[in-house]
């Protein structure tokens, strides 16, 4: 995972100079995204795993070129649209499903609900904008072959519900390197991340947890979950130790970790047909 | 010509309305004149006149949001020390962890800073003049305005940051300021839609991104010591 080298590059100034620009609008995304010169091939789910793996672990010897960026870019956005669909489906199944969410419940799942579907329709609409289909939505089993009952089990729901925000918190985060190019699209990018994290405290905080993460531990979470949560101890932010102060668990919660995009769609994965 | 910030903040947070702290925070801008030389190439300019700027590129990034996690430490730090009455234990720990959070973040941009040059902005004086710190409502309506400006401070931000390590530092560091905001609202309004409300997720469902000088113009209200940044307009 070469990542950093990967950031190394992209902080590249040249880099800036040509693709990137302070002003752009979301209203020039357009013709922002035709000035980038994106190879404008559509990417599905399959071809974008793929991608996206390539375009983490480029190694030295290839050439990070301004279309490589776009491809990047466009890249990131698809996982988030998957992330984006499967927590869409999710939330208008659960609310549709008779007696699932208790009554008191319902506003807040509706709130999540009515941004999932917003986030949705943007990030299709910003592909679009960029010269790039956006992904079908797939098929997804929120049993995972009946392993889970979310829809017959509140506390299951809520369960998944967790992992899905704290998972679509990390997974925005892991992206912010590869839509950095585009500064509409990283600033959009930023905005839909900081809605889940908001999101995720309130789920957390239903679930009788704290609304951050401390330590590996996602808080009274199957085991079926770590995969959301490995990394989260992490103490080291740009060589200073967050434990310093405060111990171990407040310095890990001070700082939320990213997830790689390959780990993100694994995560999803795990729910596509 | 140049600017500074130095501001009041009368009255500012006893209202839980967002809109109307910032609108009070942008109120006590006071603009005075300030004779600062003209060109400059390094990222620095030397506070001759005892106003600190914050530099430009990414040190100027570095040292702002350095200035809104000293404020966001100190205010808690305040609450920490003097818990409004009857104050729960839930509410007590929530208060606790988000105090360790800030000061944490804090001390890690002054570490990031120190390591990377010696342009660090100083330690700044804060007042807190509309805040009652005795009272649950004016506590959880300041935190909530410091919780949400801080947000918007970063989702603004984010695009001018050059070195992508930073990025996603300050990536790591929104999302706590999102969970703490999140946690806030829903103590003022538990079990409605106001942890990520309307007056702060628009129709896209994108939470808010303000621009530094508009942040400045918020939490200015809470800053006693005068800074500029003129790669901002700011100041």
């Amino acid at each position: 995972m070469n990542l950093l080298n990967i950031l190394d590059r992209l902080a590249d100034d040249h880099f800036y100079s040509k693709i990137g620009s302070r002003s752009e609008g979301l209203s020039h995304m357009a013709n922002f995204g035709k000035k980038a010169a994106i190879t404008g091939i559509p990417l599905g789910l399959g071809s974008f795993m793929a991608t996206s793996a390539k375009a983490e672990t480029v190694t030295t010897t290839s050439t990070y070129s301004a279309a490589s960026a776009a491809s990047a870019l466009t890249d990131a956005l698809q996982l988030a649209l998957t992330l984006e669909y499967l927590e869409d489906e999710y939330y208008r199944t659960g609310l549709a499903k008779a007696g699932l969410i208790p009554g008191g419940d319902k506003v807040v799942f509706q709130q999540i609900s009515k941004h999932e579907t917003a986030h949705v329709a943007f990030l299709k609409a910003t592909l679009t904008s960029l010269g790039t289909e956006p992904g079908a939505k797939p098929e997804f089993d929120f049993t995972v072959n009946g392993a889970f009952q979310p829809f017959d089990d509140y506390a299951q729901f809520m369960v998944l519900a967790q992992a899905f925000e704290d998972t679509g918190v990390r997974a925005y985060k892991g992206q912010a390197g590869n839509v950095a190019s585009n500064k509409a699209v990283l600033q959009a990018a930023l905005q839909i991340h900081s809605v889940e994290a908001r999101h995720a405290s309130q789920v957390r905080r239903m679930r009788a947890n704290k609304g951050w993460v401390e330590l590996a531990n996602g808080g009274n979470m199957p085991a079926a979950t770590d995969a959301v949560y490995a990394g989260e101890d992490n103490l080291n932010q740009a060589g200073y130790n967050t434990s310093t102060l405060f111990g171990a668990t407040a310095g890990s919660a001070s700082f939320d970790e990213i997830l790689t995009g390959s780990d993100a769609a694994a995560i999803a994965g795990l729910f596509i047909v | 010509m140049a600017k500074t910030i130095n501001v009041s903040n009368k009255g500012a947070t006893m209202d839980t309305s967002r809109r109307n702290f910032l609108k009070l925070g942008g109120a006590g801008l006071v603009v005075a004149g300030l004779a600062v030389a003209g060109c400059r190439e390094d990222n620095y300019d030397f506070p001759m006149d005892g106003v600190f700027d914050l530099g430009t590129g990414d040190v100027g990034i570095l040292n702002y949001a350095y200035a809104l996690e000293q404020l966001e430490a100190d205010f808690y730090t305040k609450v920490v020390n003097n818990f409004y009455g009857g104050i729960s234990s839930v509410e007590k720990q929530l208060f606790i962890d988000i105090y360790n959070h800030e000061v944490i973040h804090r001390d890690f941009f002054k570490a990031a800073i120190s390591g990377a040059t010696n342009m660090i902005l100083p330690k700044l004086e804060f007042k807190y003049d509309g805040v009652d710190f005795n009272s649950r409502d004016s506590i959880l309506a300041t935190s909530k305005a410091l919780e949400d400006t801080g947000v918007a401070a970063y989702n603004g931000a984010g695009k001018y940051i050059k070195n992508l390590d930073y990025l996603v530092i300050a990536g790591k560091i929104v999302s706590v300021e999102a969970r703490h905001a999140s946690a806030i609202r829903d103590l003022i309004n538990p079990g409605s839609g106001a942890f990520s409300g309307d007056d702060v997720i628009d129709a896209n469902g994108l939470d808010v991104a303000k621009e530094p000088k508009d942040i400045i113009m918020a939490a200015g209200g809470f800053i006693k010591t005068p800074f500029t940044w003129k790669e901002q307009g700011i100041g």
